[in-house]
């Protein structure tokens, strides 16, 4: 009796595993493809192009708040319907099935596919071996791309970075007013790319004599100045800098907010401390302030580090790149891929990008990891 | 901050983070401050400020002159006479509206945005909540690679994806995903952006719900309830914090993103998003500096909006972001 026990159990419980093995991948994988039926059914009429806005508006409000989540509800329902001891093994698949499948069809085959077609021709037909790569690395615009982004990665970072710790301690200091300073500088933060960028192609306009006047601000202080106005967004190679003005602009309220909060829980008694020893402002700032914060201060760094490495937008809406000499790496990726629609060089600087880009957030998210540890 | 029920600080965010929301709207000053400055630290500060903001005062004021007086006088001429009311006109606004088509193009941001922002939250919740409160086989391989999806960058799913929306895919000759033609649709672009959205939503979500307390779990589970009302009647009311600072972040990133809208949805005039129409207006009419301010300042009335009113998740949000590979 004993020993036949176990065998009696273990049989069935095999067949039983194959067939829970299937439900589970079933439910998981059911979500995804319902939504996307139903997405798709009430989405036949969103791809009217002439259809009211607001209408499509609406269904898109309704589709994608309640839609997706009845969907969960209604799977949840169906696997009620299994017997008890099958239910519960099957009902974390349908919680956390259809995350993976997304993340599945959405970035680990994409990953795995744009380094096979990295291999491959303009048109993914042949395998060409490493010379997309080559072309990487020979290519006079991607030698320039790569020059600028080097230059990107290193100024960008410094430039936030400093001002950000340098505005953080001195509206520390502020009597009233900390608040909205520190509002003035994160401001840039909800603005896009896109519309930072008109903001600052404003600041840089430039109109050659007899072709209007000057509007640009900077060309007006510039004249102001007694000088004749400049073609900034031309003038090789310093176009580059003022177009990472744009980035320090946007994230240094980043670096600001964060190194600020990081200032503040610095403990009192320390830096009390140091001033009764007799220690200088400037003293307290660099032996007591600058090194507590520094793992904060190398998070944000890397944080607009990778930014910076992905700097996309402001490249492209700013001027003709590879006329202006401000070609950037991951501009010269949708570049290729997209107006030259030459797939194997586009992917080949993808994948370049993901080989520098993946050390660096593994250190990130680590540190993330780490400071959450510690919490 | 946190009322007693919440845990500690959201988990998006270490302990910077708490301090960060606190000084940010209106605190006036904390015990033990430094030195309070003189004069030179509030013209430093003042000066810092005022750079600051040149740039967008600028495109405000701009966007509210005739054509006449922007392409004849830079807008810092506008300080000597303000209160000249011929020097002011809402005009570009309709302008940018009807004919430049940025009131469609507002719309279509909008009906990108919400559900992009809404199905990666959602798939993303119930699967942190398994992650954090169920038991299953093989929880912790799978929430560790949807942490290690954190370092892919955008660059490298767009060739592949775009190719899966117009052709589907073939392995070894045989069609293992269908064509379903979904470039230049919104739901090309909304599972596009769920797809991009989802591990740092699984991550932090999963961070947060999973350090609540679990007695409160225990003793609905006693009081019979399934683990979907425990997740709606339970941990949805008390994730609210982790939720919104997400949700801000993802809004506020496909409102602003270029390149997936540029790549999914390409550049129709019916179709595009304000920013794809940004960038075709400044391709197109780049010198009526009056009809593109007006137009970058719709495109950016909205974030300013949840900027000002929403500031405490706002800040939170995009420092948790700073994760988003």
């Amino acid at each position: 009796m004993t020993d036949t026990t176990p065998e009696a159990v273990a049989q069935p419980a095999s067949a039983g595993r194959v067939g829970v093995f299937v439900l589970r991948l079933l439910s998981a994988v059911l979500v995804p493809i319902v939504a996307f039926a139903l997405l798709w059914v009430t989405f036949d009429y969103l791809r009217d192009e002439n259809a009211n806005r607001f209408i499509v508006v609406g269904v898109a409000l309704v589709v994608g708040v309640g839609g997706v989540f009845f969907l969960y509800w209604g799977a949840n329902r169906v696997i009620e319907f299994l017997p008890e001891r099958v239910r519960e093994g099957v009902r974390p698949y349908v919680f956390v099935g259809p995350c993976l499948v997304i993340l599945a069809v959405f970035l680990v085959y994409p990953v795995i596919n744009t380094i096979l077609i990295s291999f491959k021709d303009a048109r993914s037909e042949s395998f060409v071996g490493l010379a997309n790569y080559r072309f990487v690395f020979t290519d006079h615009d991607m030698l320039t791309a790569i020059r600028n982004t080097a230059a990107w990665i290193v100024i960008v970072p410094f430039f936030g970075v400093t001002i950000g710790l340098a505005f953080a301690t001195l509206a520390d200091r502020l009597r009233r007013g900390e608040a909205i300073a520190k509002s003035a500088i994160f401001l840039p933060m909800a603005i896009s790319f896109a519309g930072a960028s008109i903001t600052w192609r404003l600041i840089y306009d430039f109109r050659p004599q007899g072709f209007g006047s000057n509007i640009g601000l900077l060309n007006g202080i510039w004249i102001g100045l007694g000088q004749d106005p400049v073609a900034w967004l031309t003038l090789q190679p310093w176009n580059n800098l003022f177009l990472m003005v744009i980035l320090v602009w946007i994230q240094t309220g980043f670096a600001m907010v964060v190194l600020s909060a990081a200032i503040k829980a610095i403990p009192d008694e320390i830096i009390e401390a140091a001033r009764i020893d007799g220690a200088s402002e400037m003293q307290v700032f660099r032996r007591i302030i600058v090194p507590s914060i520094l793992p904060t201060i190398v998070v944000v760094t890397t944080y607009m580090v990778i930014n910076a490495l992905k700097v996309f937008d402001i490249v492209f809406i700013m001027g003709n790149a590879e006329s202006d000499g401000t070609v950037v790496i991951a501009e010269r990726m949708i570049d290729w891929f997209f107006s030259s629609r030459n797939f194997g060089r586009g992917a080949a600087i993808a994948v370049v990008l993901f080989v520098v880009i993946v050390p660096v957030m593994i250190w990130n998210v680590r540190r993330f990891r780490e400071e959450e540890l510690t919490r | 901050m946190s009322s007693p029920t919440v845990p500690p600080a959201i988990a998006t965010e270490p302990q910077r983070g708490e301090v960060a929301v606190r000084d940010v709207p209106g605190e006036a000053g904390n015990v033990g401050e430094p030195k309070k400055g003189g004069w030179g630290v509030r013209i430093v500060v003042t000066l810092i400020v005022v750079v600051w903001l040149v740039p967008t005062v600028g495109v405000l004021i701009t966007s509210f002159r005739p054509e006449e007086q922007v392409l004849s006088t830079g807008w810092w001429t506008v300080f000597a006479h303000p209160f000249r009311l011929a020097e002011w006109t809402l005009e570009n606004y309709r302008t940018a509206l009807d004919a430049a088509g940025f009131g469609n193009a507002f719309m279509n941001s909008l009906a990108v945005t919400i559900p992009a922002t809404v199905i990666p939250i959602t798939i993303a919740a119930f699967a942190a909540y398994a992650f954090s409160w169920m038991d299953f086989k093989g929880r912790y391989v799978m929430f560790v690679i949807v942490v290690g999806l954190l370092v892919v960058p955008l660059q490298m799913a767009l060739i592949p994806i775009l190719k899966l929306y117009s052709g589907g895919a073939v392995l070894f000759g045989r069609q293992i995903f269908p064509d379903l033609d979904l470039n230049g649709t919104f739901l090309g672009v909304w599972l596009a952006h769920a797809g991009f959205g989802l591990p740092l939503a699984t991550y932090l979500l999963r961070n947060y719900i999973g350090s609540l307390p679990s007695s409160i779990i225990e003793s609905a589970k006693i009081d019979g309830a399934d683990h979907f009302t425990i997740f709606w009647r339970l941990i949805i009311p008390l994730s609210v914090p982790a939720l919104a600072a997400f949700a801000i972040f993802q809004f506020l990133w496909v409102w602003n993103d270029l390149l997936v809208a540029y790549v999914f949805l390409g550049g129709t005039s019916q179709n595009q998003v304000l920013t794809v129409a940004l960038r075709n207006l400044l391709g197109g009419r780049g010198e009526d500096w009056q009809v593109l301010t007006a137009a970058a300042f719709i495109s950016m009335s909205l974030p300013l909006v949840v900027f000002f009113s929403l500031q405490k998740y706002f800040v939170r949000g995009l420092t948790a972001g700073a994760v988003k590979g």
